[in-house]
């Protein structure tokens, strides 16, 4: 009932704003909503910045996802070659990243890398190099603190993964005289297969919808808006603009692709032969 | 300890343990920096020239930050959202996974999809139709608008997770327990609930942190009402673009991730085993 009530009828109410013309006018009950159809739709597919956002918001996700992943994927197998004490320290530190409230994770590494007072600027000699400035660098220091906070989640199960692969097996391999990378790509990944697809579907949701980061880091989407992504892009048209039909038209476009994602994550679930 | 049964050459262990400490290193720098710039008196971190370590701690930014604005009401309220998420989504979910695990009835399957589909909605997404649902009911400006999406957002997930738990726990325990002569809610409170216990705590981590990070709808519903405000929102009240006070968001940065961090190692144990279990079902 909580969820229905609580998940069910917002998304219904979601279409039904994307369909009309539901300004701050309409909010305070001053005008009536009035039907717009598509409309929404046809001047948000017409309005040039909604494409690049969209743009920036794929190439994004699919950087950080693809960052993430190799991190995450390198490090599992890094914890399997040490002994305990590094094994400890590594596991200790990802936790603390993992557990870092996203607000707090972008001001620490804004600060990081001030152009004033960061220690970073000064290490690599950069001067007052401004990050949040230029737009790919504004993206990239927030792909960095995206991939620092949601790495241990697939270090962390890639580990558990790995020593869930029966010893015997990998023996086997390196007697035969496999490579450590040929090791990784012919016997770990394909066994890992299921719990690779888990965290890359898990990371592609997240991803894909970063919102506080973008929104704390490039201060609501960057100069003239250079960085927005579609979740912030979303949450300005309707709080800041009182354009909630827009907002929730563009609410509804990250629910279909996410839902797309989702029907093929079932699908790979099935094909795996996984009861329900 | 070579885990994985393979021979590695002693020089590439020493090597290979060498990255991984540098790399805990790095992983762990933000925090570090965090905590000793809430410690560094004004004029260091207005520096030019950061040092890794301070001379003269101070606890001027703690105190900056907790004389300022009502924060320590602020602490109040996130305890106050995130410890209501917790206990009430523990309960619902202990009592839906058994439901879902132990009773076959109709539209099981579609339910089981359903909590499956609803995990992968944006929730930010639907930030404009709860805004006008908590308008609606009243709740704008209370702390209850914060408490109910939570609620909701965090079920399905523990659900799907606590099931393998349930599961785990054998019928025979079951059939035991009744020809013994116990009723259905005593197996359920005195037998059912300890077993699963490990698992409801690790779900309770993932509903805990995503109530007491939650940034969007603090934002949102609480529009004008400041007394009832959660911490992101307190700690941005230092960060203005143009003249951050790092001291006072840093400060603020460490008590608000201290409490979570505790929380975390506490049952970074069961947390690592239940994720094993959750993702391998």
């Amino acid at each position: 009932m909580v969820l229905g009530g609580l998940l069910l009828y917002p998304i219904y109410q979601l279409g039904l704003i994307s369909f009309f013309h539901y300004t701050q006018a309409q909010v305070s009950g001053g005008e009536p909503a009035t039907f717009e159809g598509f409309g929404n739709y046809s001047e948000l597919f017409s309005d040039g910045e909604f494409w690049r956002v969209l743009l920036a918001t794929v190439l994004f996700a699919a950087a950080c996802v693809a960052s993430t992943l190799a991190v995450g994927c390198a490090l599992a197998v890094l914890l399997t070659r040490v002994r305990a004490l590094p094994r400890l320290a590594l596991m200790l530190a990802a936790l603390g990243a993992w557990a870092t409230p996203a607000v707090t994770g972008s001001t620490v590494w804004l600060f990081l890398f001030d152009p004033d007072f960061g220690p970073v600027n000064r290490i690599v000699g950069l001067g007052d190099h401004s990050w949040t400035y230029g737009r790919i660098s504004a993206f990239f220091l927030v792909l960095l603190e995206v991939v620092w906070c949601s790495f241990p989640f697939v270090m962390v199960t890639v580990y558990a993964g790995i020593r869930a692969v029966p010893a015997e097996v990998l023996e086997a391999a390196a007697l035969d005289g496999a490579s450590q990378w040929r090791i990784w790509r012919s016997v770990l990944a394909p066994m890992l297969r299921p719990i690779l697809t888990v965290v890359t579907i898990q990371s592609v949701i997240w991803d894909f919808k970063v919102f506080t980061q973008i929104y704390v880091m490039t201060n609501g989407g960057g100069i003239a808006g250079q960085n927005l992504v579609l979740n912030v892009y979303a949450y300005q048209q309707a709080f800041a603009s009182s354009q909630y039909s827009l907002g929730s038209a563009i609410g509804i476009v990250m629910l279909l692709i996410l839902l797309a994602v989702t029907l093929v994550y079932l699908r790979l679930l099935r094909r795996q032969g996984e009861e329900l | 300890m070579n885990l994985s049964g393979v021979r590695v050459r002693r020089p590439w262990r020493l090597a290979a343990e060498a990255s991984a400490l540098l790399i805990a290193i790095v992983v762990a720098f933000p925090l570090y920096w965090m905590v000793l710039s809430a410690f560094k008196p004004a004029g260091e971190i207005e520096s030019t020239e950061p040092r890794p370590w301070t001379s003269a701690p101070s606890l001027d930014s703690f105190r900056r930050v907790f004389g300022q604005q009502d924060f320590g009401r602020y602490f109040v309220n996130s305890l106050v959202v995130a410890g209501s998420v917790v206990l009430i989504s523990a309960l619902i979910a202990f009592l839906a996974a058994t439901a879902v695990t132990r009773f076959r009835f109709r539209f099981r399957t579609t339910l089981l999809i359903m909590f499956l589909v609803a995990q992968m909605v944006p929730v930010e997404a639907l930030t404009i139709p709860l805004f006008f649902q908590m308008r609606d009911f009243g709740l704008l400006n209370t702390l209850g608008s914060l408490i109910l999406p939570h609620i909701a957002f965090s079920l399905p997930f523990a659900i799907w997770m606590l099931r393998g738990f349930v599961k785990a726990v054998p019928e025979a325990l079951e059939e035991a327990a009744y020809i013994d002569g116990a009723s259905r809610a005593r197996f359920l409170w005195q037998i059912l609930f300890p077993l699963v216990l490990p698992g409801l705590v690790a779900t309770s981590v993932f509903s805990f942190i995503s109530a007491w990070n939650d940034f969007l709808y603090a934002k949102s519903f609480i529009i004008s009402d400041t007394s009832q405000s959660t911490l992101p929102m307190a700690l941005l009240v230092f960060y203005k673009p143009d003249d951050p006070d790092w001291g006072g968001v840093m400060a603020a940065s460490t008590v608000m991730t201290i409490p979570v961090l505790v929380f975390f190692v506490l049952v970074q144990r069961r947390l690592v085993s239940g994720l094993g279990g959750a993702v391998k079902d």
